[in-house]
């Protein structure tokens, strides 16, 4: 089993003419990869009629029901995100008790709003009571504001994850982009917070820090929009003295355990 | 035969490389992947005042290792004399040299630039130009240094009839650019090794072999800041038959000096 915790698809409202393309070849590669799940979200249109980091209403409502489509097409293979603008407080409640029901085993939380932002309280007293994980975008150390999102650093993230111990939540691709060692070392400690390995950095030292610091039940595996830097890092893993059990752990065991029981007993 | 165009050895300014520095663990990395050679360049020539020191140090690290570790040293072609930097690269039996024109402060596309690929050509020594060491997101504050530009690398290419380069850790939209803005006898002197091209599911490696041809293709891991899985990760993705297989894993570097 391998459970890829960080996926996204695409729709028709995507502003690319090649979306049923790239969604079918993240499941190709997948099967290629040895992908059991691809656990995902859609970012509302991707900026076709909403910003990508801030989606509307409507676009939010638009892509979680799309991506719940996918998952009727893909049964067992695509789980889901249930994507919220925590801007809308109201919207984003509706949308992951309805979504929850409706089968999504997890939030996605992008970059609408600093992780540690009082908006953020609600979401995360409804994942963890749903024992839902909030998959949280992170800039692995934001030095400085970046166009187009309110990017969180890990700092950020652990001041959120202080206030809800019984929230758990993913640190999203520590390969995808800014310093990931600052990010390790905001995690001491905070055992709530685990790290996915997604993003298309493939730093030699970042796995090992990874391991060393928050430990390998810390760690999920994800792949994010390279899979093949995602699958650069499962082989690399394998190649590190690690326990099986320490492998499987990364590559599933941590996910059984940190999404909804029985989210992936049919794989 | 396998061969990464696109290692390295020693210290890394910016981030502790601890054991990964020394051709040991590149060794142990090629073992465990089966890469029977690699061209090796030195680190921490890219900063040096003057590199020509740091050929010595690169020189002797790979030494011991000769059947394997092929040495490609830096040169600094703003410095007096940097002439004798070829000449000992070319009876070092360097098949390359490197040339790191933003770090060394250097007009990328400039006199100096242009007189070293020359200089090369005809000795029928290529230039490696990294388009960038890390991710323009991770870096050191006191990294500055911007991405290699595609303009540059087409006025080299375009530069001499003999100018002969090969591109580390160019992405998708850097190559296209370079490439459809050369003739094809001037694009069939470069030579782009695939270490920063996404796999699927955007897939610009697949797509790049499509439209600019597999023969442009060379292997690169970028070890020791990158992990080496990457690189295979991305040509398995592909299926390719064994002999296509085979041309971007060293058979088309290898036509490509030859010819």
């Amino acid at each position: 089993m391998l459970i890829d915790v960080h996926a996204h698809f695409y729709t028709e409202r995507s502003p690319r003419a090649d979306w049923r393309e790239v969604n079918r070849r993240r499941i190709e590669a997948g099967a290629r990869i040895g992908i059991t799940t691809h656990v995902a979200s859609i970012l509302g249109t991707w900026g076709a009629r909403s910003p990508t980091y801030f989606p509307s209403r409507d676009d939010v409502e638009y892509a979680n029901e799309a991506l719940l489509e996918i998952m009727r097409e893909y049964p067992g293979v695509v789980a889901g995100y249930c994507v919220v603008n925590p801007n809308f407080p109201e919207h984003a409640r509706e949308q992951l008790e309805r979504r929850i029901d409706a089968g999504m085993i997890g939030v996605k939380l992008a970059a609408s709003r600093r992780a540690d932002d009082a908006l953020l309280d609600p979401i995360a007293v409804i994942a963890a009571a749903r024992h839902c994980p909030i998959l949280h975008h992170v800039w692995q150390h934001r030095r400085r504001d970046w166009p187009g999102q309110d990017a969180s650093d890990a700092v950020e993230l652990a001041s959120l994850a202080r206030r809800h111990p019984d929230a758990t939540f993913i640190l999203a691709h520590i390969g995808g982009g800014g310093e990931w060692s600052h990010s390790l070392r905001a995690l001491r400690g905070q055992d709530n917070v685990v790290v996915d390995l997604s993003g298309s950095g493939i730093d030699t030292g970042m796995l090992e820090q990874t391991i060393d610091e928050v430990g390998a039940q810390r760690i999920v595996w994800g792949t994010d929009l390279t899979m093949d830097t995602g699958w650069a890092k499962l082989r690399y893993l394998a190649s590190l003295r690690l326990t099986e059990s320490e492998l499987a752990s990364i590559t599933y065991r941590n996910a059984q355990t940190l999404f909804p029981a029985g989210a992936f007993d049919d794989r | 035969m396998i061969v990464d165009v696109s290692a390295c050895v020693g210290e890394y300014p910016f981030r502790f490389l601890d054991a990964r520095r020394e051709p040991a663990w590149l060794l142990t990395q090629m073992d465990r992947l089966a890469i029977d050679r690699a061209w090796v360049g030195h680190l921490p020539s890219i900063l040096y005042k003057d590199p020509a020191a740091g050929t010595a140090e690169l020189l002797r690290a790979v030494q011991p290792h000769a059947d394997r570790l092929v040495p490609v040293p830096t040169i600094h072609p703003g410095l007096p004399g940097w002439e004798d930097d070829l000449n000992v690269a070319s009876l070092a039996g360097a098949p390359a040299i490197r040339v790191y024109p933003m770090q060394q402060g250097l007009d990328p596309a400039g006199s100096a630039m242009r007189v070293i690929v020359a200089a090369a050509g005809a000795i029928d020594m290529p230039v490696m130009l990294t388009v960038r060491m890390e991710d323009l997101r991770q870096r050191h504050p006191l990294d500055a240094a911007t991405d290699m530009p595609a303009s540059a690398i087409r006025a080299l290419a375009r530069s001499d009839v003999q100018a002969r380069l090969i591109v580390l850790n160019a992405d998708r939209p850097m190559l296209e650019e370079v490439h459809f803005g050369l003739t094809d006898e001037e694009a069939r002197r470069v030579l782009w090794d695939i270490g920063w091209l996404w796999g699927p599911p955007e897939d610009h490696l697949r797509l790049l072999i499509e439209t600019v041809g597999i023969g442009r293709f060379t292997f690169g891991t970028g070890m020791p800041l990158r992990i080496p899985d990457g690189a295979f990760a991305k040509v398995d993705l592909l299926d390719l038959t064994d002999a296509d297989r085979a041309a971007i894993t060293g058979g088309n570097l290898s036509r490509w000096r030859a010819g």
